[in-house]
């Protein structure tokens, strides 16, 4: 049985299309004399006439909104045949909560509350890659020790991020013990996290022109010492999974991803590097002071479940080189910019200081606060533990901004799903979703 | 009453509404409905360091059918509100609901257009947790809510029967002083 | 081989190949990138020009957007919506940004999923919360919304709380949740004010 055949549902002898999907959509829905082009009709890609060579019967099968194995809110409408999947179709939007169309509503400072909750896994990392993209947008320069920290936390945000996405995936596949293990650490990470910032989850740290507020005095044992029981736990982690019969037979080969149509679908992070892309945006477009560090874009070959698992363990270990690269060299100095039109002034000042009282309150009130120039816009990309994370902002000269689009990558990744399962079985189906690590918050927002 | 001593130290008399309270509340099987981020707050409190199984809610259910217990964690869109309410439908009697975060309670700092503004407008809801995300000690401290609401209705079933069986018992009694002499013999 | 370009040396070639068809626009302030604004006819020539031309090779469309300029008009575009395409290439490592005006009576361009399979969902997300049509996108369902809601959330008429559709909920109830026929409404016969019917009230 030929692997590329199940996946790309193609026979084999044909040359590989230029645009897979783009094919494949064609040949499924525009010559599909049911389809209506548009909204609002309920189409799906699955109609009780889908033939089936064996004239058996066909079942169709809702995987969510409410499933354990979907991790999130979800939908996938599964046409099976036994237990393999004939066709397949997605369906989002169970958790949109119109962050875009707040953003147009709330001040720059405000909304940084609100990225934390589109991707809570790695909160941190939605924090700085939208502090990053309004002080392009303001043209502020960020205090040296402000970045370095933000380095250090992102990094263990994507920590964090990438072992619970590992120990969930290994879940899925029957190894529960490995999500046990992943939520011990990643409490510790939330240990370190409250420590600096105050929250567990929802850290809403960066401020626009730096940081919210200095680490704690110990941050740096606590930190090498999270990092050395990181480097014990990574190896238990491969230990128990690499190698291992039933988790190799269960994740090898399934949901392969090739490394053009990784691109072409706009997938990034871990998924693409993964099927052999050295794309990382920390590497490509430096922000933050990355290219001060010394680490490597690890790849894999293969582009299946196991080569991304694989690829997340690589990727932490990178992590930890770097987050002690920073922890070494962590300046001294402010952690807010010092221009007192974008920063808020401290707390005490402003209860004695006239200036700063001023300058306090014409940040907070209505009307004032940050105003970058009319008609200015950037799109400014970070990488997030699920790829590239891209801000894209207008400011029409007002408070609140204009336009605010968040690219998620989770989006395009959860797009590709339907390719990816179709022809296979149900049980790999589960295998697929659980290292795509789609979260649902970004996904919808 | 007399029927402990004849029991012995090892046994001891209830009421079947006491006992199946006190059952119920120790042994609840949670249906985790987790959306959002406090979802993940919710798992951390399954997992090790908190341990819900402590206070007996560690079968997850993700059945409805086999849950008597709802945890609505996180942001519940227009879109996902039907599906809710389904799964409610589906949970057995009794059955208790606990809405975890600001935004399933009331909707939070996300007033839009999407987002329904507490689920309490479509579903009865036992206890609420504040906070964005609520701490997992809040979420167990939650628990131990919904068990003393259990325990409360078990003694108020109780009493009820109670008095049920004493008003059944009035007429009877008093039919029994009219109907029958008093025995005759003593004097 | 590796050759990055600027976004400056990027719309130069454009303007090289298509002349009067593309123009260069910078918006203000330091350190603004330029971008190229091109109408929707030429639309598809430019991008399959910026994807195949070997200097330029962009090979990532990362995004598709829309703005919609209802409050703020920018002389540069001249129409209600605009899309946005944030282009990527993984060979030279340059990023470069295309818009094109989208009139609002007629609101459609032509789509880039021949292009590129990423457009797929963009467009249809972009679709979904202003309404543009992209010709040839072989799947426009909604995407986050519904499929049965009336309205473009993010629009700027479209006001932040939404016209009452988040508490019209018994007409779900009525024909049991999660039910698709629920609602007959299209976009056309929305309810403007607040409420929806027999929603009101409730
Ligand atoms: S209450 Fe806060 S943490 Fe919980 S779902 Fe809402 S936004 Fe997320």
């Amino acid at each position: 049985m030929n692997k590329e055949r199940e996946i790309t549902d193609k026979p084999v002898e044909q040359d590989p299309p230029d645009h897979l999907g783009a094919d494949l959509l064609r040949k499924g829905l525009a010559e599909d004399p049911d389809y209506r082009g548009e909204h609002p009709e309920p189409r799906f890609f699955i109609t009780d006439e889908t033939e089936d060579d064996f004239g058996g019967r066909m079942m169709t099968l809702n995987l969510g909104p409410q499933h354990p194995a979907t991790h999130g809110t979800l939908r996938v409408i599964l046409k099976v045949r036994g237990e393999k999947i004939i066709a397949a179709d997605t369906e989002i939007g169970f958790l949109h909560t119109g962050f875009e169309k707040l953003a147009e509503h709330m001040s720059y400072q405000q909304w940084v509350t609100v990225t934390d909750r589109m991707n809570y896994m790695s909160a941190m990392n939605n924090n700085v890659g939208y502090a990053i993209a309004c002080e392009q947008l303001l043209g502020v320069e960020v205090p040296r020790r402000a970045q370095v920290i933000r380095v250090i936390l992102s990094e263990f945000s994507r920590l964090a991020d990438h072992i619970v996405c590992n120990g969930l995936a290994g879940m899925d596949v029957g190894a529960f013990s490995l999500m046990l293990w992943a939520f011990e650490r990643r409490e510790k990470v939330y240990d370190l996290m409250e420590a600096v910032t105050g929250t567990r989850l929802t850290t809403s740290y960066t401020r626009i022109g730096g940081v919210f507020r200095d680490l704690p005095e110990d941050f740096e044992e606590m930190a090498k010492s999270l990092v050395e029981e990181f480097r014990r736990f990574l190896e238990e982690m491969r230990s128990m999974t690499l190698g291992n019969r039933i988790f190799e037979d269960r994740m090898r080969g399934v949901g392969v991803i090739r490394g053009e149509d990784a691109v072409n679908w706009g997938i990034t992070g871990p998924i693409l590097r993964a099927s052999g892309v050295a794309y990382d945006v920390r590497k490509a477009m430096p922000y933050s002071g990355y290219e001060r560090y010394d680490f490597e874009i690890p790849t894999q070959e293969d582009g299946d479940s196991y080569a991304r698992f694989v690829q997340r363990l690589a990727e932490c270990e990178q992590s930890l080189d770097i987050i002690c690269q920073a922890l070494d060299d962590l300046p001294d100095g402010p952690i807010l910019s010092e221009d007192k039109k974008i920063s808020l002034p401290e707390k005490d000042e402003v209860h004695q200081n006239i200036e700063s009282l001023i300058h306090h309150f014409k940040q907070i009130m209505f009307g004032h606060g940050i105003l970058p120039e009319r008609g200015r816009e950037v799109y400014s990309a970070t990488e997030s533990p699920n790829g590239e994370l891209g801000y894209y902002m207008v400011s029409d000269g007002e408070m609140n901004s204009y336009k605010t689009r968040v690219r998620p990558p989770s989006i395009f990744h959860f797009a590709v799903l339907p390719q990816l399962i179709e022809g296979s079985m149900i049980s790999d189906a589960i295998a697929v979703l659980g290292t795509l690590n789609v979260i649902a918050g970004e996904l919808d927002r | 009453m007399g029927l402990e001593k004849l029991l012995g130290d090892n046994i001891i008399t209830t009421s079947v509404n006491s006992l199946a309270s006190w059952a119920r509340k120790n042994a609840l099987w949670p249906m985790p409905f987790g959306t959002a981020c406090c979802a993940i707050e919710m798992m951390a409190t399954l997992s090790g360091r908190f341990d819900m199984a402590r206070f007996g809610a560690e079968v997850i259910r993700f059945s409805p059918r086999q849950a008597d217990l709802m945890i609505v964690s996180g942001r519940i869109s227009i879109k996902m509100m039907p599906v809710l309410l389904k799964i409610y439908e589906q949970m057995p009697e009794p059955k208790w609901v606990i809405s975890m975060g600001a935004c399933a309670s009331s909707g939070g700092v996300f007033d839009t257009y999407t987002l329904v503004q507490g689920v309490d407008q479509f579903l009865p809801v036992h206890c609420y947790i504040p906070g964005c995300p609520p701490r997992p000690e809040s979420l167990l401290d939650a628990l131990m809510k919904i068990q003393a609401i259990i325990g409360e209705e078990g003694e108020r079933d109780e009493k009820e029967e109670m008095e049920i069986a004493a008003q059944l018992e009035k007429p009877a009694s008093a039919e029994r002083e009219t109907t029958e002499p008093p025995l005759p013999g003593g004097s | 081989m590796r050759t990055t370009l600027t976004p400056e040396q990027i719309t130069e070639r454009l303007a090289k190949r298509f002349a009067e068809g593309v123009a260069a626009h910078l918006p203000p302030g330091e350190g603004s990138s330029q971008l190229a604004i091109v109408g929707r006819d030429l639309l598809l020539d430019v991008l399959s020009f910026l994807k195949s031309n070997p200097e330029l090779s962009f090979d990532f469309l990362m995004d598709v957007t829309a703005i919609d300029h209802l409050h703020f008009e920018d002389p540069a575009i001249g129409e209600r919506f605009v899309t946005v395409y944030q282009l990527y290439s993984t060979t030279h490592n340059h990023r470069f940004t295309l818009k094109t005006p989208v009139p609002e009576d007629d609101a459609q361009v032509p789509s880039a999923v021949e292009l590129w399979g990423s457009a797929l969902w963009a467009e249809r997300e972009a679709h979904d919360m202003y309404g543009i049509r992209f010709e040839g996108n072989p799947d426009l369902r909604r995407l986050l919304m519904p499929e049965d809601f009336p309205g473009f959330p993010l629009r700027k008429d479209y006001p932040l709380r939404g016209r009452g559709e988040r508490d019209a909920f018994p007409q779900y109830l009525d024909s049991g949740p999660v039910s698709r026929q629920a609602a007959g409404a299209s976009a056309e016969d929305a309810p403007e004010g607040p409420g929806n019917g027999e929603g009101d009230g409730e």
